[in-house]
């Protein structure tokens, strides 16, 4: 097996030295019953060829988003990648290092966890931010969790314009740890009365901007009222490019801001592995959840960089720690840190605007087709639009005809009565020729 | 800093002269950190600060500008945006680098960076094993790299092919009943575990009730975090001077309020736990759930089944036992395979395949045959993980796999052995799963620690070996080589640590105090770091006002 270098006479002469017969003399702890006698039931060992040609056999069955016009987002977004981030993020020492808990050989990597807090700090408008979550909906239930601890209050309001799956997701967390969860009906048009929910009981109120239909919402007459009553603003994005374009949560006076961080550095992959961008005011630093890294100096005085405040962590905390989280998303983080450094500010705000004025013309043009209406008064580079029959049928339609259009909201909320709802995405991708055979396939389905 | 730039060094001593007379204030900020260095190398100081292939790098923040970007977009033509007026009007202070900068960075920062393809790992309960760059490629695979999670079913057919084979494989080798692959970690996935084991116990309508989770005080630390974030109060079973985990201890704990253990098996001492069997039967007797901590599966695949030992759910990292990256720090992957009495509360979304079928996808509750608690993550899981554990195991097979865990094994033990004369075994000198530990009982009386031990491994070119954990032993050692290791890494290896052992013990105090020498950097003022938490780059301070 060529992942294996012990040899049969490197075996014996091991086991010589150890002083036993067989191996399975070393396994001897396992009840006599419960030791297997035979190999599993599983295929044997493959050669490189055979894995390969199985792998691709399966990866053949899937349209990939490059092969289409591709209009699918709703909490993913296909975004071009340049070819420097991948072949960084595959070097060896960044690969196959672990957690930088000997900070002496693993400055590389602490060394860009400090750079990626720095630029998430800066993209959200915080004053610090942590290494990162698992992705966006995760890093909502930690930050939700994290406004219980600070206001020592249990309850929290959800705006009807968050991702479905992130409610979820938070009321699964909330309901076992036997948390209130007030979740406002879907808004498609941005309209909650939000503000009414807000109270003294209140922990933290959640708003995604943009939100799942698109809106773009001003979080400042939310923070305001939160402030008032000594709750905390948690504003969610899933769309980290709308940051270069739209005003951060943190200059609208957001208290956590939480979002999704894939858009920059990551592949779609399937949902996973994605990277959630976690931020804060500095005062509510000892109640993060994750990961942070420090600067400090080394014993000849030279600056270097730590894991630091760790005994808010599970590693010293145990059943007191600010959460249960251990390992969380190290090479997609270096992902979107290469990938922000290469864009810098320059090329984050051009490429923000690019969305916008591609998915201003997308609406322009799905405007003028007859059975199509463009709900959404503000939106960054996704939008809602009204069909005349029910959207999963046209997707599943659209998709016969080689166009991926969008996410259908009744995949994300079924029975709610919003079954012709379509969402449609656009990035810098998309061209004029996808609009185009959008466009045509649209009129030919509806 | 200069030479950078084309021109010639300086190698003058510092102090000497002054070459850093005239540069900018940033410059010479970075050249004084750089002479430190360059001063503690020794008789050859250099004027960059920089020993040949070992390059000191500064933050983007201090060689990035605003202006500059490192990726070709064209500006859109002129529109009328629909941003209600939320548009940014502030500089967000992001710098660029050009493509040529940005690889140099990176590059320079990689290579301050110990992975595995450096050097021996020996991270105990960490498994750092070999990564197989043909599950990077298979990952990377358009088909599965390139797929949204939410466009069409009909387009995902072969995601949702993979998703159905690695579920069946797990499965297999667990032979447990079902397996809840959306989890993002270890950690994510113990807490699908025990939610799991919450619907369960609501469902029996014992949820007031049953509020306690045991939990061995050599647990890893997510393990009892774990129970208390959802709302379980934890009682801690004691550590036995046998490291093993008696039958006894467990039932004098057991009760109508119990609603759990969290086992780790093997455990965090390396030992298989031998009363596995009839703690499982106490604990179902007591009408509790058996959750294993799977991170030391990878000792066992193949060798043995946790379904066959009573487990009701177990995590499995995919990361370390099916090797997929660790990345430094993530991402991981953390499926829970789950018994018949709990596989009904499985999360969504998961995969079903009725006979013959294809596999179907379930995304909501109400979809569901069963009845799933909620969901842990906005999507499938990591599926870029799926692909690689899965290419690790067509790669391996059945017969790969099982020889991997006796290899991982008998590495371990072949160190154990190596080291016994030297080195203390806290629970006597008996065989051990996948990875061996020691305390410090054999470093007394030399004023060396365990970690000025574990410092001085690096100066030898190693990473050094799981330190103070489990929390149950004294100045713990825990090593664990993995079956990647050749014999003669092995050797090397354990002639590397008698010479350091032997020179603890003849008092050779300066090599493990003040180590490591050689690495990038020495030993990091922590206390500093979290006294006065500094977590990101800020301008300096303009000369004049820094001097008031």
């Amino acid at each position: 097996m060529r992942y294996l270098p012990l040899s049969d006479t490197d075996r014996g002469e091991m086991l010589a030295r150890i002083g036993v017969k067989s191996v399975d003399d070393l396994f001897a702890d396992i009840p006599k019953d419960k030791l297997l006698k035979n190999l599993i039931d599983l295929p044997r060992r493959k050669g490189e060829m055979e894995v390969e040609r199985i792998l691709s056999r399966m990866a053949s069955r899937n349209v990939s988003a490059s092969s289409v016009p591709f209009f699918v987002g709703a909490g993913a977004y296909k975004h071009h990648v340049p070819a420097t981030v991948d072949h960084l993020i595959q070097r060896s020492e960044f690969l196959t290092s672990y957690t930088p808990y000997q900070p002496e050989i693993a400055q590389g990597t602490l060394q860009y966890l400090f750079e990626f807090q720095t630029q998430v700090a800066a993209l959200t408008g915080m004053e610090v931010a942590n290494a990162s979550m698992y992705d966006g909906s995760t890093g909502t239930g930690e930050a939700v969790l994290m406004a219980h601890r600070v206001t020592k209050r249990r309850k929290a309001v959800l705006s009807g314009g968050l991702h479905p799956h992130y409610v979820d997701v938070v009321k699964t967390l909330s309901d076992m740890a036997s948390d209130d969860v007030v979740t406002l009906a879907p808004d498609v048009s941005a309209t909650e009365d939000l503000l009414a929910q807000i109270d003294d009981s209140v922990s933290c109120v959640v708003v995604q901007t943009p939100d799942v239909f698109g809106n773009v919402r001003d979080l400042k007459p939310i923070a305001e009222k939160t402030r008032q009553h000594g709750a905390l603003l948690i504003a969610v994005f899933t769309e980290a490019v709308s940051l270069g374009l739209v005003q951060s949560p943190g200059s609208q006076g957001a208290d956590i801001v939480v979002g999704e961080g894939q858009s920059i550095g990551n592949a779609l992959n399937f949902g996973g592995p994605y990277v959630g961008l976690f931020a804060a005011k500095s005062k509510y630093i000892r109640q993060m959840p994750g990961r942070l890294c420090g600067e400090t100096v080394d014993a000849d005085g030279n600056r270097g960089f730590v894991l630091t405040l760790s005994t808010r962590e599970q590693h010293i905390r145990r059943d007191k720690a600010t959460s249960n989280i251990c390992t969380n998303s190290g090479l997609c983080t270096l992902a979107f840190t290469i990938h922000m450094t290469l864009l810098g500010e320059a090329g984050l705000t051009r490429l923000a605007r690019i969305n916008h004025a591609n998915a201003v013309k997308l609406a322009d043009r799905l405007a003028g087709v007859k059975d199509v209406e463009v709900l959404n008064k503000t939106f960054f580079n996704e939008f809602t639009v009204k069909l005349a029959k029910p959207a999963a049928d046209v997707v599943e339609q659209l998709a016969e005809k080689g166009v991926l259009g969008g996410v259908p909201v009744s995949r994300l909320l079924p029975g709610a009565g919003l079954d012709n709802l379509l969402l449609v995405a656009s990035t810098e991708v998309n061209t004029d020729d996808d609009r185009a055979a959008f466009v045509a396939a649209l009129k030919e389905v509806l | 800093m200069l030479n950078r730039q084309g021109r010639p060094s300086a190698p003058q001593a510092h102090g000497v002269s002054d070459p850093a007379a005239g540069m900018g204030d940033e410059a010479a900020r970075l050249q004084g950190d750089a002479s430190k260095a360059g001063g503690a190398a020794g008789s050859h100081p250099t004027f960059t600060g920089n020993k040949a292939l070992a390059q000191i790098e500064p933050l983007i923040f201090e060689i990035g500008h605003t202006e500059t970007t490192g990726v070709d977009l064209d500006e859109p033509d002129a529109f009328k945006p629909r941003l209600g007026g939320l548009e940014r009007k502030d500089a967000i202070g992001l710098p660029g680098l050009s493509e040529p900068e940005a690889m140099r960075h990176y590059v320079r920062l990689s290579q301050m960076n110990y992975g595995i393809d450096t050097g021996l790992f020996p991270l105990g309960s960490c498994t750092m094993k070999h990564n197989a760059r043909l599950n990077e490629r298979m990952a990377r695979l358009p088909g599965f790299s390139d797929v949204h999670p939410l466009q069409p079913v009909s387009t995902v057919k072969g995601a949702l092919e993979l998703m159905s084979e690695l579920a069946r494989y797990l499965v297999t080798l667990t032979n447990m009943t079902t397996v809840a692959l959306s989890p993002k970690a270890g950690a994510h996935g113990e807490l699908c575990g025990m939610m799991a084991i919450k619907a369960a116990i609501e469902a029996r309508g014992e949820g007031k009730t049953r509020t306690v989770v045991l939990v061995p005080d050599s647990a890893h630390g997510t393990n009892p975090a774990t129970a208390a974030l959802i709302g379980f109060t934890v009682k801690p079973v004691p550590a036995r001077e046998d490291g093993w985990v008696h039958v006894e201890d467990v039932k004098k704990l057991l009760g109508p309020d119990v609603a759990a253990i969290m086992l780790t098996n093997p455990n965090t001492c390396g030992l298989f736990e031998n009363q596995v069997a009839e703690i499982a039967k106490a604990i179902h007797d007591a009408g509790a759930y058996f959750y294993c901590d799977g991170a030391n599966f990878n000792a066992i695949v193949g060798k043995a089944k946790p379904g066959d030992l009573g487990v009701d759910a177990m995590h499995i990292n995919l990361h370390k036992t099916f090797s997929t990256p660790h990345g430094g720090g993530g991402p991981g992957s953390g499926p829970v395979v789950l018994s018949a009495r709990l596989a009904p509360y499985a999360p969504v979304p998961f995969v079903t395949v009725t006979d013959g079928g294809e596999p179907t996808l379930v995304e909501h509750e109400e979809d569901a045959a069963e009845k799933p608690f909620g969901r842990m993550t906005a999507f499938h899981g990591q599926m870029g993980m799926y692909v690689r554990a899965l290419s690790y195991m067509l790669s391996h097979g059945s017969d790969g796999m099982k020889q991997a865990s006796e290899d991982a094994v008998l590495n371990a033990n072949y160190i154990r052995a190596s080291l016994a004369d030297l080195f203390s075994q806290p629970f006597g000198d008996k065989p051990c799963m996948h990875e061996v530990l020691f305390d410090d009982t054999w470093l007394k009386d030399t004023g060396v620690t365990t970690l000025d031990f574990a410092k001085a491994m690096i100066d030898e070119g190693y990473h050094p070996m799981t330190m103070y954990f489990p929390l149950v032993v004294h100045g713990a050692m825990l090593i664990e080589p993995t079956e990647s290791e050749s014999k003669a890494s092995l050797d090397l290896f354990i002639a590397t640590l008698r010479d350091l052992a032997m020179a603890a013990k003849k008092g050779d105090k300066d090599r493990f105090v003040g180590a490591p020498y050689h690495a990038p950097r020495r030993r990091l003022d922590e206390t500093r770091a979290a006294r006065t938490p500094v977590l990101k780059w800020t301008p300096p301070a303009p000369v004049a006002e820094a001097a008031e």
